[in-house]
């Protein structure tokens, strides 16, 4: 099972971030600013795979992002780099060649995509072509639903 | 700059997040927050009803400042709001702000619940999945509560949605692993297997995970899904990359799918049927033969997707550890990866071949590789490759290589990373001990250890020398010259002076012949460390000198002028200066013949499980040794693996100060118990795990209040009382920290047979207890039958993040029960003759292990239950007691008598009852309090 889900810049910025157990905030924040730490300082050759307290931290960077989730210990450490990927292509497809500025902007839609990938910390559907489609439906709602005016589209409303 | 916003979002927002990120500094950021929070604010509280898109808009822009950082107090109810609305994207938004926002004890919970209601009735399958989503986010108590029943149904219903079937069983797991009563039994079990045929293999994958979950409560139960997982992960293998289409992850089929299927197989020993069986182990063939296959791509993705299946095959290979052909061919699968140039495969196959390295079959195929395992462990650039090269190591020494792996280790200690210094060290010394085929050796390597890494030698590794030394004569010699060579380097290890002064103080004289090492220059050698050391090392030396005293008579005056100097008899540290007092005293006071006696040498100690494998234990998952393969499996069919350690539990060493060897000695005064206790003091703690937490179930035997339990987090109280059999306990549990503890619950049972003999029944407690309060459990207790066990308390928790859990026992034991009963010594008499026959009667005779105190006695045997009867015995120091036990199905009169003998240090103690068995059991609760 994931535990949690981050996504951080170079920084140590963290840009997504998405908890699968019940964690205070106070040691949410603890447990970000230790691991954005751990994980920048690693060299590039390094293995993506960390023990970290009683979990296995799993990790890989993709441009400016660093993509981190935490596992139960005797997971399948190489099926979930790859959860990490299949989640890196969706963002990808979506925004069509994703940058962190997309994710920055339209956090709710990563915070979208990655509950049809994930839910409860467990793999819900690995298709990518069934979750962009019910991203896209989810899209066309938006569009028909939304009312589109000279206010909103100059950020007046 | 912004970027395009997708789907026509929400330009607001964009705008927004575009100034935050233009400002120039942190207060400039602040400032336009503020301003933001104010908006919002008023927007809220404005008499103009703001529409739904507005809301949206608003809620989410908290949203992302609360990401950003900052604290959100406003919002909730407006978010709540959002649920209700027929847009799907309003509602998304809000459901959305409530799993990043709102707690399980929010109190706008019943709005959001009724909201979930709606929304999983609907006949909108995206809205009754935003619903589930919500709920396996949350996945409170309340949420099982309220949506147990409808989940299930959803499920495995015919006319739900496949989308909704997948997001109804991993909402399920959710929630069953909060509460696992969430799922019902009986006729769902077949309908949620068969889900791992549905066509779908997204509902696949995802019930895959669910019945994963079901299968460790309830193996048996849900054995059914053996073979059906056999022919879904057949279909899946031998599919050619064409064939799942969209499930084809880089020419791999379903990789996902096969590695959960093939991880609830290792739920399970090999299949009976030899048709599944052998359909199984084509499966494992043809993975295994694919990874020999050239690769269809050249991307990672394809490689690490294949090789996520094969290492899970793998491990289903060292779990079944039953055929000798896969194992061989697993483990050479691994060699290759051992020296392959991504360092997640090395990393991996050195991991999974530590599990090959416990199984007979493979054992000595994975030795073959020791020589690049060794050479991982000096090239690997990284700390955690290098680790599991260590475990490996520990994992596949036996005797044959024991030599040099523990050459290897120790090397490699020198330079190893200080994260897992102390770790390597218990290893080193486990390995030495474990496959010493001659003890001079293992002494060399544990003094060696001190001598590279002294401050990562703990006190189990040193006291553990110390036993073996004591309790094997052929090395006694070699380790006294050896620590006494040792000792000549000019800067030693105070741990080395430790163990060098315990093993000359008991074996000096074995060297003292020698012109090299007399005793004058062995004391002198000693004490020239003596000003360097920790006061508890001061302690440990001075008990050498005055073993000293006793071996070597010529050197007793040096030794008294060090015990007499200021710096002992005067010190300020009050146990030296006790010991110096005393040990001054005795060697001027009593005669030679009983300072030898007093001063004797140690006498063996038991043979057990050593304590460093017990504290090595305590890390869970690290360690390379055949636990780890036993904890993936329930505890069902625990049985299947072959149990290789065979040693004592290491929850059994924690009893065993009580029973430590307390040498015979003649003539005991208080002076020398107390000269002797401080002696034996460093190996007898050996035995204690270095646990921090209290467990004082012994305690209760003949008391009702106090603690049961206590470590830094949590403090369980408990306040009982008793009256014929009934009992009522109170369990205060105190959260210690300066944090809520989450999820708090608690379970009472009686497993086995005390289920029919003891009736509990606890009140339910709060799911929190916040920080530093104390919250009140009640339990009912009836005694049915006489009973032995206690009943179970588990209490678990969450503590920053962690999940705690507590297994302990509740102190309600049988004398609980007991009526005390006056009688004179007539009918007391009478009463012991009748019963007579050999069952009715236990008798034990034992040591003292506390102060014979006839005061503190009494006391005892009245919080014991029992009805002490003066002047009925003869002699008047021995204690006679009576009492009634109750319990629903029958009452039965028990006598005692207790004999206590003060020369001897001794008691015995006779217990008679009119009913077998009786006498027995409440023998052992009491004797163990003298």
């Amino acid at each position: 099972m994931m535990h949690f889900m981050l996504l951080f810049s170079r920084q140590g910025k963290i840009r997504l971030q998405k908890w699968y157990v019940a964690v205070l905030d106070k040691v949410k924040k603890k447990i970000m600013r230790e691991l954005t730490t751990i994980i920048l300082t690693r060299q590039s050759k390094m293995c993506s795979f960390i023990e970290w307290k009683d979990l296995k931290i799993v990790y890989k960077r993709y441009a400016s992002l660093h993509f981190c989730c935490a596992i139960d210990p005797d997971e399948n450490e190489l099926m979930y780099l790859e959860v990490i990927h299949r989640y890196v292509e969706l963002l990808d497809r979506y925004f069509e060649s994703v940058c962190e500025l997309d994710i920055i902007f339209n956090f709710e839609k990563a915070y979208f995509i990655l509950d049809e990938l994930i839910m409860g910390g467990e793999i819900q559907e690995t298709s990518k072509i069934g979750i962009i489609r019910s991203i896209e439906a989810q899209d066309e709602l938006q569009q028909a639903e939304t009312p589109q005016g000279f206010f909103e589209d100059y950020g007046l409303g | 700059m912004m970027p395009a916003v997708r789907g026509d979002g929400m330009r607001g927002l964009a705008v927004f997040i575009s100034d935050i990120r233009n400002c120039k500094s942190k207060e400039a950021e602040i400032k336009r927050i503020n301003k933001e929070l104010a908006n919002i604010r008023s927007k809220f509280k404005g008499d103009k009803t703001l529409d739904g898109y507005q809301k949206k808009k608003y809620v989410c822009k908290l949203l992302f400042i609360f990401l950003l950082g900052h604290d959100i107090d406003f919002g909730h109810m407006e978010a709540v709001n959002l649920l209700s609305s027929n847009k799907y994207t309003e509602k998304q938004i809000g459901y959305l702000f409530i799993s990043v926002l709102v707690d399980s004890t929010s109190d706008l919970m019943k709005l959001i619940i009724q909201s979930i209601k709606n929304d999983l009735s609907s006949r909108n399958p995206v809205h009754v999945n935003l619903a589930l989503q919500c709920i396996a986010n949350i996945g409170s108590k309340e949420m099982a509560d309220s949506f147990g029943n409808e989940i299930p149904k959803l499920l495995v219903s015919g006319d739900t949605m496949d989308t909704v079937k997948q997001s109804a069983a991993l909402c399920l797991l959710r929630l069953f692993r909060t509460q696992p009563d969430v799922i019902p039994s009986g006729e769902w079990t077949s309908r949620i297997i068969h889900l791992l045929n549905d066509q779908h293999m997204g509902v696949v994958t995802a019930a895959c995970s669910l019945i994963d979950a079901l299968v460790k409560r309830n193996p048996d139960e849900y054995k059914g899904c053996i073979s059906l997982a056999v022919s879904r992960l057949s279909r899946i293998v031998t599919a050619s990359y064409t064939d799942l289409q969209d499930y084809t992850y880089y020419f791999v089929p379903a990789p996902w799918l096969s590695v959960k299927l093939l991880r609830l197989l290792q739920n399970y020993p090999p299949p009976d049927d030899p048709g599944v069986k052998g359909r199984l182990n084509e499966c494992l063939e043809t993975i295994l033969n694919k990874a020999q296959e050239p690769p269809k791509s050249k991307k990672v993705q394809h490689s690490n997707a294949k090789n996520s299946v094969l290492f899970e095959a793998i491990s289903l290979i060292i779990h079944s550890d039953s055929e000798p052909n896969l194992l061989v061919r697993a483990c050479n699968q691994l060699g290759s990866f051992l020296s392959h140039r991504e360092t997640n495969l090395r990393y991996l196959a050195l991991e999974s071949m530590c599990l090959l390295a416990t199984s007979e079959l493979s054992h000595e195929a994975v030795k073959k590789h020791q020589e690049t395992v060794i050479n991982a462990l000096k090239t690997e650039r990284d700390v955690s490759v290098r680790q599991r090269a260590v475990d490996l190591l520990y994992a596949m020494c036996d005797k044959t290589n024991a030599e040099e792996i523990v050459q290897e280790m120790l090397h490699y200690l020198e330079t190893a990373d200080y994260s897992i210094r102390e770790e390597m060290v218990l290893k080193v010394a486990i390995l030495a001990e474990k496959y010493a085929a001659d003890y001079t050796w293992y002494v060399d390597v544990i003094l060696n250890l001190i001598r590279i890494a002294g401050d990562y030698v703990s006190e189990e590794v040193w006291y553990r020398v110390i036993q073996i030394v004591v309790n094997r004569e052929d090395v006694q010699g070699y380790a006294a010259k050896t620590v006494f060579e040792a000792l000549q380097a000019p800067a030693c290890h105070e741990n080395m002076v430790k163990v060098g002064g315990y093993i000359l103080g008991e074996f000096g004289n074995l060297i003292a012949g020698d012109a090299r090492s007399t005793p004058i220059i062995q004391f002198r050698l000693l004490h020239s460390k003596f000003h360097l050391c920790s006061p508890m090392t001061r302690a440990l030396l001075l008990s050498t000198y005055v073993k000293f005293i006793n071996l070597f008579s010529e050197i007793k005056g040096d030794i008294q002028e060090v015990l007499k100097a200021d710096t002992n008899i005067r010190s300020a540290d009050a146990e030296l200066q006790q010991r110096a007092s005393e040990y001054l005293n005795l060697s001027r006071m009593v005669s030679q013949d009983v300072l030898a006696t007093v001063l004797e040498e140690m006498p063996p100690f038991p043979e057990r499980e050593s304590s460093i494998l017990a504290k090595l234990k305590k890390n869970p998952w690290r360690q390379g040794d055949t636990e780890h393969k036993e904890s993936k499996m329930p505890p069902a069919i625990m049985n299947h693996t072959n149990d290789i350690k065979g040693g004592v539990a290491a929850d059994d060493i924690l009893d065993f100060k009580a029973s430590a060897p307390i040498p015979d000695r003649q003539g005991d005064q208080n002076i020398l118990h107390d000269v002797f206790s401080s002696i034996s003091n460093g190996p007898q703690a050996a035995h204690l795990p270095s646990t921090s937490h209290v467990d004082n179930l012994n305690k209760f035997v003949c008391k009702n209040n106090g603690v049961l339990f206590e470590n830094d987090i949590i403090q369980i109280g408990i306040k009982a009382e008793f009256r014929q059999n009934l009992g009522r306990l109170g369990i205060f549990y105190g959260n210690k920290t300066t944090m809520p503890l989450q999820g708090f619950s608690t379970q009472i049972s009686c497993s086995g047979s005390l289920a029919l003999k003891l009736m509990v029944q606890a009140k339910p407690v709060d799911p929190v207890i916040e920080a530093g309060a104390q919250i009140q459990q009640l339990v009912n207790v009836e005694s049915i039958d006489d009973f032995k066990e206690h009943p179970g308390l588990v209490v678990t928790f969450m503590y920053s993040a962690v999940q705690q859990r507590l297994d302990l026992k509740l102190p309600v034991t049988l004398n609980k029960f007991f009526e005390p009963t006056e009688m004179n010594s007539e009918s007391f008499f009478s009463r012991w003759k009748i019963l007579s026959t050999p069952s009715q009667e236990s008798q034990h005779i034992f040591k003292a292990t506390k102060p014979m105190d006839p005061e503190a006695t009494a006391n005892k045997l009245t919080g014991f239950g029992m009805q002490l009867l003066p002047n009925i015995d003869p002699n008047p120091d021995n204690f006679v007691c009576a009492g009634i036990i109750h319990s629903r199905n029958q009452q039965v009169g028990c006598l005692l008598r207790l004999e206590p003998n003060k020369q001897a240090q001794m008691y015995r103690l006779t217990i008679r009852a009119s009913k077998d068995t009786v006498a027995g059991s409440l023998l052992e609760l009491l004797y163990p309090e003298f």
